[in-house]
């Protein structure tokens, strides 16, 4: 560390922060290659199917599909972006940018562990809803600058549908920061370490909100069976019609990576992050693992298992069913929390 | 009363949990998938691939080009030309089958008199180039003769049930 230090001089801290940043995107990005081969392998399974086995490495007959991925991002890295003429070159191309970007910024406050967290700062919970916002900038862009009215009225519905849920998501997080009065990820965290284990995690008293919350993180994602903006047994697509090659592979991990993001955060606020469920085991990066992997298994499981909500009943979902559960356990929590019987103390 | 318990039903997500547990339980079913190259499904006697024409077990053609398949074949993929041969036989000197056009109903073969004209098992064969997939009468009879075995026994197979 000395050594490195010397040798860069006055950049080093520069150096030491992209280096910080890399160590968390890459495994990032690997995982997000990987998801789209365990949701293939998972739906299949569950259709009673196989799903893809048949690219592997070195023609070693085992490891069958698991070579998927990668075959599939240099498909998609070799094919041709084609720009549709009259689109907004600089913006189109900005776009799918735009909506990975959030992504990947939102993971430098998550907490690993008490001390693996890039930023350890005060209003990291604030900081995780301010970034996933702006994912909702590259729909919109991505449908305006395609130039075309299916793309545009696409994205109008993306839009919508995300936005509309980020008021329920918020809501559902409102109850995080009552029980734990901070808005630092790791205090949240260390909040549930109560000694009954996986008791006194938040997903108990929160119980509606976690609920809530998991449902809103599958609309934010725009995922199944909230995938009206992919549609694909409808439309053709929505906001991303227009797009090909790396750019629509673009938007294609950023909506993984935002599966990812969304679970992690899942299980952070409601899952207790790296705490161990059973009080005789010690808290780990594993715990966190398997945490993000069961609510991963969890959208997988909906997109194999759900028919696609129509448009007017997501929205009525969203406003006149999520909205009103929080705001009323809400009150419910509030009330509960001044009496001498809460036992989450 | 009614309405209240499909209100809990709903807002308890009990019918979304009860559409989980069946896709949950297919997770751990026995997969049907067969595999295609290595595994294969059983095929009937009756099956209609690729088409084959015949020969007597002496060796001489079948076709007597009577043109009976050629007139019911509702694609209009067979064409033939006939002219007498040096002995005083009927026989074809063209039979071609456009397999482009064929949509194999079998109908050739239904009509056939003399058992020529056949559809065999073979499914797996593909043309890389236009005309690759129109099949002359050498090509047919090279078929038949390769695959008269399995011909043979799949019509005595079929035989009692006709």
């Amino acid at each position: 560390m000395e050594f490195f230090s010397n040798l860069f001089g006055p950049t080093w801290p520069l150096v030491w922060t992209l280096a910080k940043i890399v160590a968390i995107v890459l495994p990032i990005m690997g995982c997000v290659a990987y998801l789209t081969l365990a949701e293939r392998k998972v739906i299949g399974f569950m259709q009673v199917r196989l799903g893809p086995n048949r690219v592997t490495f070195f023609g070693i007959r085992w490891l069958g599909g698991l070579a998927q991925p990668i075959a599939d991002a240099l498909k998609l890295l070799t094919k041709e972006i084609i720009i549709p003429s009259g689109a907004n070159k600089v913006l189109f191309l900005m776009a799918p940018v735009l909506s990975l970007m959030p992504a990947l910024a939102a993971w430098a406050v998550i907490p690993f562990d008490p001390e693996l967290v890039l930023a350890n700062v005060d209003a990291g919970l604030l900081y995780v809803m301010a970034i996933t916002s702006m994912g909702v900038y590259g729909v919109i862009i991505a449908g305006w600058a395609s130039n075309s009215k299916y793309a545009f009225l696409g994205c109008l519905r993306s839009a919508a549908q995300i936005v509309s849920y980020e008021i329920a998501m918020g809501f559902a997080l409102v109850g995080v920061l009552m029980m734990s009065h901070s808005l630092n990820l790791v205090e949240i965290v260390k909040q549930q370490q109560g000694g009954l284990g996986a008791l006194s995690w938040n997903f108990i008293p929160l119980f509606p909100m976690f609920i809530v919350y998991l449902i809103s993180g599958v609309a934010e994602t725009n995922r199944a069976p909230f995938d009206v903006a992919e549609g694909e047994s409808e439309i053709v697509a929505g906001f991303h019609v227009e797009y090909s090659g790396m750019a629509f592979a673009v938007f294609f991990l950023a909506e993984y990576a935002n599966m990812i993001l969304v679970s992690t955060l899942t299980a952070v606020m409601f899952l207790g992050g790296w705490l161990s469920p059973v009080p005789f085991l010690p808290d780990g990066f594993p715990w966190l693992v398997g945490k993000v992997g069961f609510v991963l298994f969890l959208f997988l499981w909906f997109r194999a298992t759900f028919p696609r909500y129509r448009y007017d009943q997501i929205m009525r979902l969203g406003w006149k069913v999520f909205i009103p559960v929080t705001l009323v356990w809400l009150m419910v929590i509030g009330g509960w929390m001044q009496t001498p019987y809460w036992p989450w103390k | 009363m009614n309405r209240i318990r499909e209100f809990f039903g709903t807002f308890l997500l009990f019918e979304l949990l009860k559409g989980m547990a069946i896709t949950g339980r297919h997770l751990f079913h026995r997969k049907i998938t067969v595999q295609f190259p290595d595994e294969k499904t059983p095929q009937s006697p009756r099956f209609r691939g690729l088409h084959a024409l015949r020969r007597y077990p002496n060796g001489e053609e079948r076709c007597i080009a009577c043109k009976l398949c050629e007139a019911v074949c509702p694609a209009l993929a067979i064409t033939i030309e006939s002219e007498a041969r040096a002995d005083g036989t009927r026989r074809t000197t063209r039979y071609d089958i456009d397999l482009t056009k064929c949509i194999f109903c079998g109908f050739c073969e239904e009509s056939c008199p003399v058992d020529s004209i056949v559809e065999t098992r073979i499914f797996e064969y593909h043309g890389e180039r236009r005309g690759d997939l129109v099949y002359t009468k050498e090509m047919l009879l090279a078929i038949g003769d390769r695959y008269e075995e399995q011909i043979a026994k799949d019509r005595a197979d079929d035989a009692a049930y006709r």
